[in-house]
């Protein structure tokens, strides 16, 4: 496959794995320019791209911004708090009114699931999905794959375990979308509570063992705990959680030797993974921002390189 | 529109195309190519003194296989080794937003510093010249080479920007309605030139 034929990328659910292959491929050649002194293509020189951000976000953001620099674009970018967000306008209101002054491009990150979705029925831009409510955050589940396979070299057969909050988590969504299309086992790990009711629709494995699932893993990746639903009783202690489905070198002491470590950040120390395994070498926490920027870019050329079909 | 190129003017810009093309005559051959690439070679030596500070740079895809032989031969003829990087202009072509189909990206591979180097750019054919004119914005953007000569395994005519080649293998004259197709064995399988003629359907 050589063009990506879709306007928007809003979760890994509805992309196929020719799809997928393409975006990471595109990815590898992007990252060469990240590691130039100078940092720019020429690329989307006068093109457009807005970032819209109703959450806070400072990698993921951060990440989009590069990327869109590296490659020559012009953006803005609004955050949640200011002007006409707070005043009352409706999502799609404001987008139209921004597509008039020639945005081709929209990065939106909203608390809402399917938000992405719906904005991309409404506008003739192409949107991003930068992460929307519980539903998917695909460009988090692309960077991932992209790290895993830059280090083990395949996605096919690898087991692949994911651990911690799955039920609220977007990023465990899009990972496990994507990974089994490209021919990972995904195994879930964390308290029940934590597990989506519709966890089989997946077609993934809960362990609630994580000693037991990291078993023969080769890749694990821990999600970021977040600490208002200890409030909603969905688990008593952050310490307890720690000592239960933190990632310590207790817990991965079965697992092999090359096991990677993941996650997504921003981490909390010593909650979801230990400072010593977030410094250890197994562990890819920054190649995963290198990658994200890599990503970005691919994405960027894919949906805004050519000429969209009429 | 300005800018806009017939679809055969676009050849050197993009690999393939979908008329019906016949076969008008073979303009080099396995042992042409050889010739021509050898003597490349020792021009390159003749017009840089210095040698330890020239790099081949081959542009994709069909640059690449030639860059490297001219590094075999400059080996043989210099017993020095000539470093070689590989460039990939997609991302500085001037026609992206005009193409249907998007060209895939591929690893741009210069593992050298080119400040103060003799850059030989290589490439299998030189037509409207914009390839050359997006190659050389990329290598600018890696370093600042001393000089940047380009070293073309045909001349077909036709520039459309002031560019001219430093070595020619063989020039080719040639209308705008046909197409040049340079086959090497190690993407084609085989070492010739062909000119081809555009039928329409």
């Amino acid at each position: 496959m050589q063009t990506l034929r879709r306007k928007d990328i809003l979760g890994l659910e509805e992309m196929s794995a020719e799809e997928i292959t393409l975006i990471l491929e595109t990815a590898r050649s992007m990252r060469e320019i990240i590691q130039r002194k100078i940092k720019k293509v020429p690329t989307l020189r006068g093109r457009t791209v807005l970032n819209l951000f109703y959450e806070p976000s400072t990698r993921t953001k951060a990440s989009f911004e590069l990327a869109q620099k590296y490659m020559s674009a012009d953006s803005v970018s609004v955050a949640g708090t200011s002007s006409s967000l707070v005043k009352g306008e409706t999502l799609k209101d404001t987008v139209r009114n921004v597509e008039v002054m020639g945005i081709e491009c929209v990065i939106m990150r909203h608390p809402v699931s399917g938000s992405a979705n719906y904005l991309a029925r409404n506008v003739e831009a192409s949107v991003i999905n930068a992460g929307d409510g519980m539903h998917e955050h695909p460009t988090q589940g692309l960077l991932d794959m992209f790290t895993i396979l830059d280090k083990k070299g395949r996605l096919e057969e690898l087991k692949v375990v994911i651990v911690g909050d799955i039920r609220h988590s977007r990023v465990a969504r899009s990972n496990m979308w994507g990974l089994q299309k490209m021919g990972a086992e995904v195994v879930v790990s964390g308290p029940p509570t934590l597990m989506p009711p519709d966890l089989e629709a997946f077609g993934v494995k809960y362990c609630p063992d994580l000693e037991e699932a990291v078993e023969e893993a080769d890749v694990v990746m821990a999600l970021r705990l977040q600490k208002e639903r200890q409030e909603g009783g969905l688990f008593p202690t952050l310490r307890e959680y720690a000592e239960i489905y933190g990632l310590t070198s207790r817990s991965v002491v079965k697992a092999k030797d090359d096991l990677l470590i993941m996650h997504p950040g921003p981490i909390n120390r010593g909650v979801e993974i230990s400072s010593e395994l977030a410094d250890s070498p197994r562990s890819v926490v920054l190649e995963q921002v290198t990658g994200g920027v890599a990503v970005r870019m691919a994405l960027l050329y894919l949906l805004m390189g050519g000429v969209k079909e009429e | 529109m300005p800018g806009t190129l017939p679809p055969s003017a676009r050849q050197d810009m993009e690999g393939g195309e979908k008329m019906a093309l016949t076969h008008k005559a073979t303009v080099m051959d396995e042992k042409g190519i050889m010739q021509a690439l050898r003597r490349i070679a020792h021009e390159i030596i003749e017009h840089n003194k210095k040698i330890d500070d020239v790099v081949l740079v081959g542009i994709r895809s069909r640059g690449v296989p030639l860059a490297k032989r001219l590094q075999e031969y400059l080996n043989e003829i210099e017993g020095s080794a000539i470093p070689l990087g590989i460039l990939d202009i997609t991302l500085y072509r001037d026609d992206l937003t005009e193409r249907q189909e998007q060209p895939e990206v591929h690893i741009t591979d210069v593992p050298f510093e080119l400040d103060k180097k003799h850059v030989i750019l290589v490439d299998d054919v030189l037509y409207t010249g914009r390839t050359i004119r997006a190659a050389m914005d990329a290598l600018i953007d890696l370093g600042r080479p001393a000089t940047i000569q380009l070293a073309v395994l045909t001349d077909r005519g036709h520039r459309e920007l002031p560019i001219r080649a430093d070595y020619v293998g063989k020039n080719v004259p040639t209308s705008r309605s046909e197409r040049v197709e340079v086959k090497l064995k190690e993407i084609d399988g085989s070492d010739q030139v062909d000119i081809l003629e555009q039928t329409k359907d």
